[in-house]
């Protein structure tokens, strides 16, 4: 059954565990697996092979640190190659003079359209005026597509009525650009085929007539070996600035962002991660690699909860926690607070799969219901329930179920369940006062 | 000759051989300069061959279980050139995709009077709406009746696409508002279908990805909606992946496969460099049938898959 790269390194790195050395027999076993694990990711194979003959010299080499563990020491070595190898993150690029021109390139169906009104959205939230257009004049209703895309957007296309030479298209969109004094020009182009000789001299052509000041390649985030190909020719032909890997609210690893980022040296830029036009957000390097390593999305979980999370009622669960006296009402609070994150099986997706969270099961759906149903519960509780759960007898628990419309087997698994947080708080409370979280030590060290 | 209505007739193999084999090149040429003349089955050639599978998107268990297979033919000293090496290699592959479905892909059989339902689904951008056109366009060749179904009432101008390959093809296609219900749609083009006694009733979906399960459960109303007008429908259900597709294939295929029942794989963009060799994955660990290629943009660039074919213009 699949096993992606996150569970396949953590099943070779606890097979290193308790190791004292780290021994060139257990190297390899280590290299194969990452080998395996990195091809079911979608890495090209040559590339593959080139990181981990890296990796196996620098394991091996004289760049040990007496302070790591041997399994901590390769899962530091792999992670800094992979960042290495991704770059820095990288800022969008501008032309000195307006307009800026971006040019969207890529296979057919990777997601140029879509990304095209993403990134025109996203301009206008970063205080540009985007203008977009379609030269796509082969695939039925490319066209159209956009144009719905920028209305709905509330954003403006420059329609090009009656035109059809993609050259025309260009030159009546920058005209209608410095009219409408929009700033960025966004060209989203036909999709086409690298090998296709008179498209992409097509291409070359718009290149030389817009000097664009971004020429990004829009790869899907499901593909697989022949990324290596395509974004080799493209950028050959184009001179790829940067990259947009779409489609990565799927399960993809997107081990192409690896492969592409090899050939071409361009960076990714954006990645899409929804239907929704504003599913688009800036690519940070280190954390796919730390969700490829399998510590899951903790900085965009982080950067969730800061714009979510009510500060002042954070400091207040704070002070509670340290006094103990985290009631009913909390708990309820705390439930809102999760649901305001958005949707919880993302959530989930973003916690990593070592440590403490190593054994929730990820593909179980969670149960939105199930939560309305613990509201609702705890909203048909009495203030001095809620604030003292031992006075809840038998009785009131029958009352209880009444109200909120449930049972009282709803109602004892619910009190179970704020028992158990009440539990972990406490403990985790005292940890953390005492500055030992060792299971969260593990991972914060890699 | 359309294998929605019978058994595939290998009428336009040669075509998808040429077109296979110009983009095989570099697999085949691999593979030739790995085999030709005098060399030595050694490990080395066994390492530079497991390269080039893996590039081909086959994955590296299924590149394992080929190799391991060839390898130990080789240790019994059953191989011992290069020529024996490929032709073992071949059956390999040709096994596996000409191997029986299991509970997978069966597709229902006659329909009667009643018209012959068929859902193309998959994830976006795989090239749905165009394989519906090239569907549409044999089953007339065939001389079969068609009536398209713009249920992808999602994606900007959608319905556009769709409605100009339905001119192309000179069928009729039932439509209603962007946003609209796609069940509801379906519904409208089944009972039309019956009512005008048309043979065939193409469904176009909105791309969705696999892992979202309310995309996922509206896939499900459909079918349940198409089974209240005809009994059995849908009869196929056809999953749309694109050649260039890596690993994620296989989860592609098991989710839908979950759902909704998948029939058969519809293997498009196999005119680029890319292999489609996550196909090979596919049957071999959900036994899905591959029923068609697409091989380039025009009407008539989809051809039914036959195994043999496939794998004999990797290696040629």
């Amino acid at each position: 059954m699949f096993e992606n790269l996150t569970d396949k390194l953590q099943r070779v790195f606890k097979n290193l565990r308790g190791q004292g050395k780290l021994s060139a027999e257990h190297l390899d076993a280590a290299l194969g697996g990452l080998r395996e694990a990195m091809l079911d990711a979608d890495v090209n194979v040559a590339v593959v092979d080139e990181i981990l003959q890296r990796i196996g010299e620098k394991a091996l080499g004289a760049e040990v640190l007496l302070t790591l563990s041997p399994d901590q020491h390769v899962v530091k070595i792999v992670r800094d190659e992979l960042g290495f190898l991704l770059g820095d993150q990288s800022k969008p690029r501008f032309a000195s003079r307006p307009p800026s021109v971006w040019m969207l390139v890529g296979l057919q169906g990777s997601g140029k359209t879509t990304t095209t009104g993403k990134l025109a959205k996203w301009l206008a939230s970063t205080g540009h005026r985007p203008l977009v257009v379609s030269t796509d004049v082969y695939r039925p209703a490319a066209r159209e597509q956009l144009a719905q895309v920028a209305k709905a957007i509330g954003l403006p296309c420059w329609a090009a009525t009656g035109m059809d030479k993609p050259l025309d298209i260009v030159r009546g969109a920058i005209r209608e650009s410095k009219l409408s004094a929009s700033d960025v020009v966004l060209v989203d182009t036909a999709g086409r085929l690298h090998i296709d000789d008179e498209l992409m001299a097509e291409l070359q052509m718009l290149k030389r007539e817009l000097q664009p000041a971004e020429i990004l390649f829009i790869a899907d985030a499901m593909i697989g070996q022949d990324a290596v190909r395509s974004a080799g020719e493209f950028h050959k032909r184009l001179g790829l600035t940067g990259v947009v890997l779409t489609k990565l609210d799927g399960d993809a690893r997107g081990g192409a962002a690896l492969s592409i980022r090899k050939v071409t040296g361009a960076p990714v830029k954006f990645v899409g991660i929804g239907e929704k036009y504003d599913a688009i957000e800036p690519f940070y390097p280190d954390r796919i690699v730390s969700r490829i390593l399998g510590m899951g999305d903790v900085m965009t979980l982080i950067e969730k909860a800061e714009q979510h999370i009510d500060q002042k009622k954070a400091a207040e669960l704070a002070r509670k926690l340290r006094h103990d006296d985290f009631t009913l009402e909390d708990f309820r609070d705390q439930l809102a607070q999760l649901k305001k994150m958005g949707p919880l099986e993302q959530v989930m997706g973003m916690l990593p799969k070592v440590g403490p969270f190593a054994n929730i099961p990820r593909d179980t759906q969670v149960d939105e219901k199930r939560l309305k149903h613990v509201e609702a519960i705890i909203n048909s509780m009495t203030a001095e329930e809620r604030d003292d759960h031992s006075l809840i007898d038998g009785k009131r628990r029958k009352r209880i179920a009444r109200g909120s419309g449930t049972s009282v087997q709803q109602v004892n698994e619910v009190l179970r369940q704020y028992m158990t947080m009440r539990k972990m708080i406490k403990q985790y409370g005292a940890a953390a006062a005492r500055g030992k979280l060792r299971g969260l030590g593990k991972f914060s060290g890699m | 000759m359309i294998t929605l209505f019978g058994p595939p007739e290998p009428t336009l193999l040669e075509r998808l051989k040429e077109s296979v084999s110009k983009t095989r090149s570099q697999l085949a040429g691999t593979v030739e300069t790995l085999l030709a003349g005098e060399r030595q089955i050694d490990p080395a050639l066994l390492a530079e061959l497991e390269t080039a599978l893996l590039s081909a998107d086959l994955g590296p268990r299924t590149t394992r279980e080929i190799l391991s297979a060839v390898k130990e033919k080789v240790d019994r000293q059953a191989l011992t050139d290069g020529a024996q090496l490929k032709a073992e290699l071949k059956s390999q592959l040709v096994g596996i995709l000409q191997e029986p479905a299991g509970s997978n892909g069966k597709s229902a059989a006659e329909t009667g009077n009643d018209p012959r339902v068929t859902f193309i689904v998959g994830v976006n951008g795989t090239g749905k709406t165009t394989t519906i056109g090239k569907l549409a366009n044999r089953l007339r060749k065939e001389g079969r009746s068609v009536v398209l179904c713009a249920a992808d009432t999602f994606r900007a101008a959608a319905i556009e696409q769709l409605a100009i390959w339905a001119e192309r093809n000179g069928v009729q296609m039932i439509r209603q508002k962007p946003g609209a219900d796609p069940a509801a749609v379906v519904y409208d083009a089944v009972a039309a279908a019956k009512a005008r006694g048309t043979d065939a009733v193409l469904v176009d979906t909105a791309g969705r990805l696999h892992t979202k399960s309310n995309l996922m459960a509206e896939l499900e109303k459909m079918k349940r909606t198409a089974a209240k007008l005809v009994a059995g429908a849908p009869h196929d259900i056809l999953l749309v992946m694109d050649a260039t597709t890596g690993q994620n294939g296989l989860n592609q295929a098991r989710e839908f496969t979950g759902h909704v029942g998948v029939t058969g794989i519809v293997l498009t963009k196999l005119d680029g460099t890319a292999k489609g060799g996550i196909v090979v994955a596919i049957a071999r660990e959900l036994g899905l049938p591959i029923r068609f290629v697409g091989v380039g943009e025009k009407i008539d660039d989809l051809v039914p898959f036959d195994a043999q074919t496939f794998v004999d213009s990797m290696f040629e």
